[in-house]
């Protein structure tokens, strides 16, 4: 099975994006230049073609959106379209952050991003950890299946589980805690809830799947690390702590600036999903204010601004970590 | 070599943990399941624990009658086999050339690519290109603008890279194939496990999203099943269906049953083919990680 190879490619290797960046030096004669991209053309003209359709994909809905961002500058006027439409500079921005909403959105996003990232990022891996050192095969396989199961459920069935189990009074959480005496809580419309809920369902959704980049890394640790180590007596916790986690390390660090990177980029799917007029006070997050107020009030310019505020945070987070992770570690994304 | 009394200390605390872990993954699972095969009247009363009691099926005979639900279906099965051909062809089509090394510009075209999963326009401007194009209510705007994902571009480049021999190429290259027939008689036949990969990641996206429904769809008629789900589970729009029921109560009591069997239905076709495909995901997400 060829993929098995891949499996056990060093786990080094694992800088998940540097290909892209990796130049070659190709040096090529320049004094027939001309001659060598015609010769290059009429060799390779059909892999040009292949990949026309992906370019142009691309170009129109990725590119050109990008370049569509310029409404947050404008009014934005339907008949004259985006690019007819009248500048206005900062001014959507300006009504952003001096509205009711900045700092809520702010809160939110953030306190659901660092939430999440304090308690999803960690779990993953101490799963991984766990089912690495299972014996049993049939047992390893059977917390496999079972753990990896729930990412399939889609975000509505998920929230619809949530739904059907926390509802006040018929829900099965609430029977158990009236059967314990206590009182039953309406926990999705109670606003103070909506972020662990967010958070655990998520975690017991991903858990399992997450771990598996782990897993791979791990399988990739020279068992000869262990040997030696045994042979020196070293338990099996501290073969763990100073063999198997400094091996994953790598991986780790990656996953954790791409994370860290989409920290204000709170999914829409889910959260607006779980959200309802009851406790929007703390689930509103920048996406679904995004959709509220754009697509549903038609304040395309205003919202805008606000999703390329959110995008722009983004994007200085992630170079940001991504720069502190390659002067501390040596490990980044490029 | 012979454990120490530490270590077969860990291997129980371990294995114990793993246990409780695996029940509360499956618990919530299991309890979908008996719910929905149970009398409403039971459950509502807290009777219900974990299997199954007074076994009715009345939740699947009105999810079954409900035309919403069955067009839904219908319309989701639809968008994720066209879906999923046109967001094959594409990865192939770009995976192709990008694995070749006399592919002059294939940085240029990753790099840009690349900077599409962290950067974008957002929702507003992206919204009102798909207006432009036309693609508003119609199935064009599900499958067109996620026509390819970027991820699994760089899963399938690498797979062409490592798992195909340059040399093969080569050779069939002196045979006389052109590129495109290297491609398609060499490297497609030789790719096939990858590709079962792909159509299966992109098969499962289709049938779980409903993001760009809820945006560029607006004739009900249209509606994926992912869309009737979020009207009956989280909306609780379901009057017509429980309408035989008298008091309130009572509709409340089959509407959870309806919202159980529901669940049970949107995730049979995945669930059902999960434990046999499970392998091939994980190899799919383990080749993106480790050789991305």
């Amino acid at each position: 099975m060829p993929i098995k190879k891949l499996l056990q490619m060093d786990a080094d290797k694992a800088a998940i994006l540097e290909y892209a960046y990796k130049t070659e030096s190709d040096s090529r004669g320049d004094d027939d230049l001309i001659r060598t991209a015609r010769k290059h053309w009429l060799n390779n003209w059909e892999l040009y073609l292949l990949i026309t359709p992906v370019l142009a994909y691309f170009i129109i809905f990725h590119y050109i959106p990008m370049y569509g961002v310029q409404i947050a500058f404008k009014d934005f006027i339907a008949t004259k379209g985006i690019t007819g439409s009248p500048w206005v500079g900062m001014k959507h921005f300006d009504r952003f952050f001096q509205s009711y909403f900045f700092w809520r959105l702010i809160k939110n996003t953030l306190g659901i991003g660092v939430y999440q990232l304090a308690v999803g990022f960690p779990v993953p891996i101490l799963l991984a950890l766990m089912i690495h050192e299972v014996r049993g095969k049939f047992f390893k396989k059977t917390v496999q299946t079972v753990t990896y199961a729930p990412h399939f459920l889609s975000t509505v069935v998920m929230v619809g589980i949530l739904v059907i189990f926390l509802t006040p009074d018929t829900g099965i959480v609430n029977q158990i805690i009236k059967a314990f005496g206590g009182h039953s809580i309406p926990f999705m419309t109670e606003p103070g809830w909506f972020k662990s809920l967010y958070v655990f369902s998520g975690v017991w959704q991903q858990m399992g799947w997450s771990s598996i980049i782990y897993l791979a890394a791990l399988s990739g640790v020279d068992p000869q690390l262990h040997e030696a180590a045994r042979v020196d007596g070293a338990s099996r916790l501290q073969r763990i702590w100073h063999i198997n986690i400094p091996c994953i390390v790598p991986t780790i660090v990656i996953l954790l600036i791409l994370n860290t990177g989409s920290v204000l980029s709170v999914g829409f799917e889910k959260a607006f999903l779980m959200q309802n007029d009851m406790n929007l006070e703390s689930s509103d997050v920048f996406a679904t204010y995004v959709y509220r107020s754009g697509l549903l009030g038609a304040q395309y310019s205003f919202s805008a601004a606000v999703g390329f505020f959110s995008n722009i945070v983004n994007f200085v987070l992630l170079v940001t970590v991504n720069f502190i992770a390659r002067r501390v570690g040596g490990n980044s994304l490029w | 070599m012979g454990e120490t009394r530490g270590d077969k200390l860990f291997a129980i605390v371990n294995n114990f943990i793993l246990i409780v872990i695996l029940a509360i993954v499956l618990y919530p699972l299991v309890f979908v399941l008996s719910a929905s095969i149970s009398n409403p009247l039971a459950v509502s009363r807290g009777e219900l624990w974990l299997w199954p009691k007074d076994i009715s099926f009345a939740g699947y005979q009105k999810v079954f009658q409900n035309k919403d639900i069955l067009i839904g279906y219908g319309n989701t099965i639809l968008y994720a086999v066209i879906g999923t051909a046109i967001n094959v062809v594409m990865t192939i089509l770009a995976a192709y050339p990008l694995s070749r090394k006399d592919f002059a510009g294939r940085n240029v075209i990753m790099i840009m690519m690349v900077f599409t999963m962290f950067f974008s326009g957002g929702m507003i401007p992206t919204y009102l290109i798909i207006k432009k194009l036309g693609m508003l209510n119609s199935m064009w705007a599900l499958v067109i603008p996620n026509a390819v994902a970027v991820w699994n571009i760089i899963i399938m480049r690498t797979f062409f890279r490592e798992n195909v021999p340059y040399e093969v190429q080569e050779a069939a290259m002196i045979d006389g194939c052109s590129k495109t027939q290297i491609l398609l008689r060499v490297m497609l036949p030789l790719s096939l496990p990858i590709i079962a990969v792909m159509t299966l990641f992109y098969c499962v996206d289709h049938w779980n999203s409903y993001f760009s429904a809820l945006i560029y769809l607006t004739d009900r008629g249209k509606f994926p099943l992912q869309l009737v789900l979020r009207e009956i589970l989280i909306q609780n729009q379901m009057d017509k269906m429980a309408g035989s029921a008298s008091s309130l109560s009572e509709q409340i009591m089959y509407g959870q049953q309806i919202k159980y069997a529901v669940v049970i239905v949107a995730n049979l076709p995945v669930f059902l083919l999960y434990p046999f495909l499970q392998r091939y995901f994980v190899q799919g997400m383990t080749i993106g990680a480790i050789k991305g």
